[in-house]
Parts: structure tokens; sequence; C-alpha cells
């Protein structure tokens, strides 16, 4: 996950002229305009005609137009408004076995044959380098089909007004609850998606996103500390109907927590992120050793993401992201032998890009493949990776999995990851009842720092509340924690999971990867779930 | 064509700043041309060239700012973008932080643009990959690298008749090589802004010699070690520590460098005397554009020296409200070092740890700048002045400000690639006490 280039660019102590992320600020009417699906289907097929003329064995085009819009406040303020929106074609072909790509803003017919001859002689040149030719999972074309993310009310028809004033609520609500500092964004995303492929696919999609991060923090001056907390929503795909604040998207949640489901209350979570973030100021320092871990969902996603999502992505699996994000543990020989143990026989994880609220669900992946739900890890054993039509022939399956995205037209698709979550435990059983059984454990709740090794082995992982465990019940809200994990020892202790009933998302909008480097969105769902005897180290340091 | 001369940029930019109606009005323009190769698994995968021009205006309306962008340069795309970001100001509510333009400024040229990158054909980067492949091949080894070059123009201008414009090129090289067992791993990188400083062939034999020298790695116990860090396995970390430079984050009591019981440590003595840090946008072989993201002009600015905090970054409001001097943010970073190369800080070194590089660097503990990362692609034994054995990697849980507090050493500095930091950095390899590794990792 990258949020690097993401805060950067909102960040508060840069000066006051901010650049949009993606393509050209438009006005905010641009946004709610949609484009025009007939004149896409004329402009997809003269690229695959200029293609398939140049010399293409199989052809791809697609045409997209990325909305995007940011509303970045601080205290009382509005930083920033920015809509940004970006329209090209970006054409890959296969010539001689090899694949090429080239993109283009011009939507000028002259414009996008040239682009789909300029793929076609990159393809051309790089066969020289070229040791396996491009073998391609066979599909079906779909004709002319359309899908869009099910969403009550599109963000980019609400207006700004109502935006900036619900960031400015939250703000005064976290302030007025004795936070210092509270910084919140409204981050919205709308792709407009239209795909054609020589295969006689010819597939309009409508993505819609959301996402509402915040930091809230307080500090002591006499002792010079400060600490921060964090929002507890998700990014979602949904649109601003998440942000309604209804009762049945809370949960109650030990500790007094309140976590969220298809529904966020941000004003809520600011005066408790504020009352919170000051407990951590007092809030006695953990004692290092082996604990008993009760990860609530909104922690758990981002574990699952880098020890289970990243690993079994079949490019890293075979070295072609070895010079960046690099390679993984979970070899092609663990998977052939059929008895490599990931986890504890309760764990089932899968890869599913269908679930309703997901960040990567969508009709169909960017090659036109139509999305499924498969297992990766079943009964603890590995069964299957994550691969795209180029790839599934490699781990003997015959048909694509739907896992190709690109960030943008002008960005070459390849190998992303799905949500990849983990199944809810089959016996009925609460968060409370699981802390019941607990007697030496911490409850850990939001996500924190991360960081994990290029194989996927040795992670370690903080959170933004940490509450102590003693005898099944929680005696007090603690600081400094984190754990270290290698991955299958990890998963090798989970020792129970929470029904269905706490299932819950979390996810990242700026997972990265590739060179050059394109992001993605991915969910990642889960119940809370317990893991025994885990390291536990205290971060706490004296600068002196 | 996406690289305007300096008469172009100026008529566009001029044009821009006419048509607004507004109190005030900042443009500016960057245009770019950038190719690339990438190869995994001793064959080319992708490559690309990528022409990008983008203008940007922001108005203001009194205290009411409005930013918009586009790629189009007739005077009807000028008129458009003008009109987008007026309508945007309009929209937007008083930004009471809100600070005028910049005045006229007086921009001295700094060295950053190199005609031979802006030469770089697509044989030149098929012949790097080559380069890279061939002798891995040959050694029964796996290469998966990236090559990228680009040549770049930036120009600003604003209704105060400000102006100023700049070319620059850019190489970045980074190539990880590992034995086909996958047991061994080795990495270099490269960073230049003038490519003819630039050797495939002779730099891939530091990542074939490190891939080929890393397999067997055997497992020392976490700990306090005396480490010897290459100039990539230090950039990440002092790059992180920079944000609590932020004179207005110290104020405001969210930084390391925040004073108990209010205002901020400058001019304290925060690191050891052998630390001295500077930014100076003229640096040879690290030169940057000479003004920073608001159009300020970029000066020579002491950091730290000899470990005393010499100045922190004041963003127009805050110096304005501090009553302090705003000056261009730093674009690059110079660690003043010694003369010695790493292997020679390892041959003075008795017992010790080798890093190569740093990786997966996140913030665990913003207060202390604790950060959390591993050791990657050549970590090494060292002994009585030699590399024993190669050893497995570790995670590191360590702040920077601790680590310049244990420098025995300095080495020569040296330049980083991108991925290690977002500044243009000059870095020497370091000798320091008391790292602290905390589990082993068995990743290659």
């Amino acid at each position: 996950m990258d949020r690097r280039d993401f805060l950067k660019r909102t960040s508060t102590s840069v000066g006051a002229l901010m650049l949009p992320v993606y393509g050209h600020a438009v006005a905010a009417e641009v946004l709610a305009t949609p484009a025009d699906k007939a004149m896409r289907k004329v402009l997809a097929d003269i690229a695959l005609n200029a293609a398939t003329k140049a010399g293409a064995t199989y052809a791809d085009a697609r045409i997209g137009r990325y909305l995007r819009q940011f509303v970045i406040t601080r205290e009382t303020r509005v930083e920033n408004v920015v809509n940004t929106e970006s329209t090209g074609i970006g054409i890959r072909v296969i010539v001689n076995g090899t694949w090429g790509f080239a993109a283009t803003s011009d939507l000028s017919p002259d414009a996008i044959a040239k682009a789909a001859q300029q793929a076609a002689a990159i393809a051309k040149a790089n066969s020289k380098f070229q040791t396996a030719p491009v073998q391609l999972a066979p599909t079906k074309g779909v004709g002319e089909v359309a899908w869009a993310t099910p969403i009550k009310k599109n963000s980019m028809e609400v207006p700004i007004k109502e935006k900036v004033d619900l960031l400015l609520a939250v703000n005064n609500a976290a302030l007025k609850a004795g936070a210092d500092y509270v910084n919140s964004i409204m981050f919205l995303v709308n792709e407009q998606k239209y795909f054609a492929s020589t295969d006689n696919s010819y597939i309009d999609q409508d993505v819609h996103r959301i996402w509402t991060p915040m930091t809230v923090t307080a500090i002591d001056k006499k002792s010079g500390k400060f600490r921060t907390r964090s929002e507890f929503s998700s990014p979602m795909g949904m649109g601003y109907e998440y942000l309604d604040a209804k009762a049945s998207g809370k949960v109650k949640l030990p500790g007094g927590v309140v976590g969220y489901t298809n529904s966020y209350d941000m004003v809520e979570d600011a005066v408790a992120a504020a009352k919170q973030a000051r407990a951590k100021l007092t809030a006695r320092s953990v004692k290092p050793g082996k604990y008993d871990l009760v990860l609530d969902p909104s922690h758990l996603w981002l574990t699952i993401h880098e020890s289970v999502g990243h690993p079994l992505e079949l490019d890293r699996v075979l070295g072609y992201e070895a010079n960046f994000a690099g390679t993984s543990f979970a070899t092609l020989d663990k998977w052939k032998g059929k008895d490599f143990k990931y986890g504890s026989p309760i764990v089932q994880l899968f890869a599913d890009k269908q679930q309703p609220t997901t960040l990567g669900a969508v009709g169909y992946d960017d090659e036109g493949i139509a999305t499924q739900r498969w297992d990766l890890v079943k009964d603890g054993v590995l069964v299957n990776y994550q691969a795209i039509r180029d790839q599934v022939h490699i781990i003997g399956e015959k048909a694509s999995q739907g896992c190709c995205y690109a960030d943008s037209w002008s960005n070459v698709q390849f190998q992303r990851m799905a949500n990849v979550s983990l199944a809810p435990g089959k016996a009925k059983l609460t968060v409370d009842e699981m802390i019941k059984d607990v007697e030496n454990g911490i409850y850990i709740v939001g996500d924190g720092s991360f960081s994990i090794d290029q194989q996927r082995y040795n992670a370690q992982f903080g959170g933004q509340l940490f509450f102590e465990i003693k005898e099944g019940k929680i005696t007090e809200q603690i600081e400094d924690v984190a754990y270290q994990i290698r991955t299958p020892e990890f998963w090798g202790a989970c020792a129970a999971i929470c029904d269905e009933r706490d299932y819950r998302f979390g996810g990242s909008f700026f997972d990265g990867k590739g060179q050059p480097s394109q992001v993605s969105a991915v969910s990642h769902g889960s119940s809370t779930t317990r893991f025994n005897g885990i390291n536990v180290i205290n971060t706490a340091r004296s600068l002196g | 064509m996406s690289i305007f001369t300096e008469a172009q940029a100026k008529a566009i930019l001029d044009k821009v700043i006419k048509l607004s109606k507004a109190d005030e009005c900042v443009a500016s323009l960057e245009g770019s041309v950038a190719g690339n190769i990438r190869y995994a698994l001793n064959s080319v995968s992708t490559s690309g060239i990528v022409s990008n021009c983008e203008l940007s205006v922001q108005v203001a309306f009194g205290k009411k700012v409005g930013t918009a962008t586009i790629n189009e340069f007739d005077d009807a795309a000028l008129a458009r973008v003008v009109k987008r970001a007026e309508d945007l100001a309009k929209l937007a509510p008083d930004n009471p932080e809100f600070i005028p333009a910049i005045g006229k400024q007086a921009y001295t040229a700094t060295p950053t643009f190199a005609e031979a990158t802006a030469g770089i054909t697509p044989e030149y980067r098929a012949q790097v990959a080559a380069d890279s492949i061939n002798p891995s091949k040959a050694g029964k080894l796996v290469a998966a690298g990236f090559f990228s070059d680009a040549v770049r123009f930036s120009a600003v201008a604003n209704s105060k008749g400000n102006f100023g414009y700049q070319k620059s090129t850019n190489v970045d090289f980074t190539c990880t090589v590992r034995t086909d067992d996958a047991r061994g791993s080795g990495w270099v990188a490269r960073n230049v802004s003038d490519v003819s400083q630039f050797n495939a062939k002779s730099d891939i034999q530091t990542a074939i010699g490190k891939a080929k020298a890393s397999s067997d790695a055997k497992a020392l116990e976490p700990g306090k070690y005396t480490v010897i860090l290459e100039p990539a396995a230090s950039a990440g970390l002092i790059s992180f520590m920079m944000q609590g430079f932020d004179a207005r984050s110290a104020d405001e009591g969210r930084s390391f460098l925040t004073k108990k019981g209010g205002g901020n440590r400058l001019g304290e003595k925060v690191f050891d005397d052998k630390v001295t840090l500077f930014a100076d946008p003229a640096y040879p072989g690290a030169a940057v554009l000479p003004w920073d993201n608001d159009g300020l002009k970029r000066e020579r600015q002491p950091i730290i020296t000899n470990g005393k905090v010499d100045s922190l970054q004041y963003s127009r409001y805050w110096a304005q409200l501090k009553k302090a001097k705003a000056l261009g943010q730093p674009g690059n970073l110079i660690m003043v070092g010694g003369t010695k190369s790493t292997m020679d800080l390892v041959k003075g070194t008795k017992k010790g740890i080798l890093v190569t590089r740093t990786w997966y660097i996140r913030s665990v503990d913003p207060q202390t700048v604790l950060l959390t990362g591993l050791t990657r692609d050549g970590t090494f034994y060292i002994e009585n002045g030699e590399i024993k054995y190669p050893i497995k990697n570790f995670r590191w849980n360590e702040s920077p400000v601790i680590m310049l507090n244990n420098v025995d050493e300095l080495g020569k500095p040296e330049r980083v690639g991108d991925d290690e930091s977002p500044f243009v950095m000059l870095i020497p390899p370091m000798k320091i006490r008391e790292f602290t590794f905390t589990s082993l990792s068995d990743a290659v």
C-alpha cells in the first residue's frame, strides 16, 4: 500500500498551490456529465482495426474517463477543493507473441490509429528480447454489456457546499470534544471505463468509490507528548449514501468502541477519536511479550492485505516484481505439493471481485473477463493464486480469474490484487464471547503502522486503539503496541473467528505496485479473529 | 511537442496572466518527455515513452482561491482554463490563511540539464537492459530492472511580474540480480542528471557481486549492532525525519523538534557533532530547480550544523505569523561526510554488519520518529575489518534521531536513487553504533 503520494499532495505543510493528482482540474458540473457510449464504440473499433491491420493477433482498447474530487480541510477551514478529469485511450496488442502498449489523450480517429500502430511497433521491437511467446487463455467475447457500481447517491452530483459543511461539522465536533487539531478529507472517484477487444467484447462500466480519512490529534504541552487517532471508516465501493450515518451501520464493540459497516457517522467517530486520542496520552505502556491477539476487522484487513493478498499474486511469485515490490514465499512448489499449511484448519481465505460495497467490485476486469470468487487457502492449505489471462496456464487454469487492472487509460493493465478476505467462522461466536475466553491478550482496533519484507514473511503491525485483556475481561486502554509475525506461523496461530454477524470490510485506496508505479483500490473482509501467542514489542523510545 | 523554449513558455504564461480578471494569478507550465524500459526474468517486459505538458493556473479573488490545469495551449484552451480556475475560486470559501502571491524573484540558474540525457534513444534503453541481462545470464543469475530517463522544463510566472524558466534532466536505474536458486540477491541503484556519468555495464557488477556473495546466509541473533549503512540504507530514514523540520508542526506540538512546555528546538543541539546537513540548489552533482513549489527562490540553507538545528521550514503563512523568514523549501539534501568509501569503513570495523539497503520503511511512533523496516539485497557480517559471511535479513526498529546521535564515522557522500528519497540527496556511508535489529526475516 502506498499512501505516500496521496499524503504528500494533501499535506498541510505545503504551500497554497495544490496540483491535481490525476488529469486536469475541471469545473464541478463536468463531473456529473456521462460520456457518450456510441461514440466510444466507434473509436474503440478504429483502434482494434488499426492494430489488426498492423499485424496484431490480439488487441484491446480501453477508453477511460477518470473523475476525482478532493475536499481537504483542517480545523475550521477548507484547505483545498480540487476536481480532476482525465480522458484518453490505451491500446494493448500482441504482435509476434509479444505485448505492446501505447496511449493517447487525443481521441481523434487519426491519433487513435497512430497509437495502435505505435503499440504494434513497440511489440515488434520488444519481440527480439522475448524468450517465450505470450499464452493468452481463451475467453468468449461477451458482446455489448454494461455494469455499474450499485450506488444510491452519485457523489459527483452532491454539491461541494454540502461536503464542506459535513467536514467542517466533523472538525468542529472533534475540537469541541477536546482535540487540538483535526484534518479531514473527502476523496471521491468515478471511473467511466469502456473496454473493447478483438474477442468481440464491448464492456461499459461505471465504477464509484468513496473515502473519508481523518486524523485527530491530542497534545500535552507540558510533556511535549502528542497522540493521534485516525478514522474507523473504510474506503468503500459506494456512493455518497455511505455518509448517511444510519444507525443500522453502527456496531457496538468492546471497550466502548463503535465500528461501522456500510453507513458511516463521521461526526460521531470524530468525537470518539478526540476522546480516545486524549486517553492515549496517559495510557499505560505495554509490557512486551507473547499475547493472544483479538483483531477487529478495521485492523485485520491490512494484515490480510500484506500477508495474504500480496504473496498470492502470481506475478510476484513468478519474479516479475523482483526489482520493486519483491517476490513471494508462497512459491509454486508449495502450491503444487497441495499440502502447504498457510494457516490453521479454520482459516479459509478467498478472492472475490463481486462482493457488493467493496473497492474491487466490478462486472469485468480490465481485459474483459467476468469477475468471480475463488478459494486461495482452503482449510488452512494453499490452493490457488490470483492471475490474469497470460498467466493462468502456469497454474493449470483454463480461464483467467479476472484480476487485471490499470489505474488510468495511460497505463498498461496488469495483475492486481482482488478483494482477498477471511471467511467468517462457521460456529456462532460474538466478539464478547471471544474475549471471555482470553486470559492474557490485547484487543486491537483500527490500522496503524505496517511493514513487511519483500517475500512477505516477516511483518510488523501497529494499530489505532489497544485494550489489555486479562482473564476474559478488558481492563484498560494501553499504548506503544506493535506485533511482529512470520506469515505462516501467524495464520497457523489463528484460534477462533467470529461468525458472519461481525463480518466487515477494510481497504486500501492506494495499493502501489509496478514500475512506473500504479495504484489500485482493494477491500478485505473479515470478522473479529483471535491469534494465540503472538510476539508484541513496546515501541516507546526516549530521545533524551 | 512538450518541451517549450523559454520564449514559447513565456508567451503562454503572459497570455494566461493577461486573461485573468482575478485579483491575482499564478501560473506554471511543466513539460516532460520520459522514457523507460522494464525487464524481469532476464527478459524485457515493458517499455514506453510518455510526453506530457501541463499548465496550472491559480487565481485568487480576495482570499478565495481556485486552481485548474490543462494540456492544450491554443487561445481558446487558455481562456477555458483561466475561466475554470476563476469559477472554482468563486465557489470556494475564504481561506483565512491565504497569503498573496510572491513578488518578483531574482533566480540564479542551477546546473540541472545535461544534453547527453536529452539524447537518449530507445536503442540506448534496450542496451541498458542487455547490459544487465547478458552478464546475469552468463553467471546463472536472474536480472530484474528498471531504467527511466526524463527531460523536463519548468516555467513559473505571476501577475506581480515574477518569471522563471529552466530545463532539467534525470536518469534513474535500479536492478535486482538474484541467483537462479533464489538463495542470493543483490541490488544496485544509480541516479544522475547527466547520463554520460552512468555505465550500466560496470554498475551491474555491484548487483551481480552481491547476489553471488549473499547465498547461504547465516542467522545472527537480533539485537543492537554496529552497522555500516551504505548511502541507500540511511537515505529513507533521514528523509522521513525531515517531516519533523516543519516549523508549524514543531510549534503546534507534533514533531520531535517540539519543545516541552511549548515552542520548538531551533538552535538546540539535537544530533552528534559529526552531523551537518544543508540544502543548496546549485550543488554540483545534485542541483535542483532554483525555486520551490510556491515559486520562492531557493538558496543555500544550513539545516543541521555540527549537530545543532540551524533552520526549520516555514510556510509563508507560518513565517508571517511567527515573524520568521520564509525561504524556498529545499529540493535537495546534502549531508557532509569524509573521504572514505564504504569498504574503507568496513576495514576499520572490528565487529559489525554491512547493510546494502533498507526496505518498506514506515513510521511506528511520530513522537520519536521511530521507524521500522528491513534490510534487503545484501546484508553481511563484518569481523576484523573484513566481510566474513552473508547474514539473513533483519527487521529493524530505529529512530533516525537516535541513529544520528550514534555516529562513529562518515564516508564520502553519494547521490541516492529516486526510490529512496523524495529529495535529490547526497548521503555518506555511515558507521553507526547500537543500531536496533528486532527480528529475523527469511526473505531473500
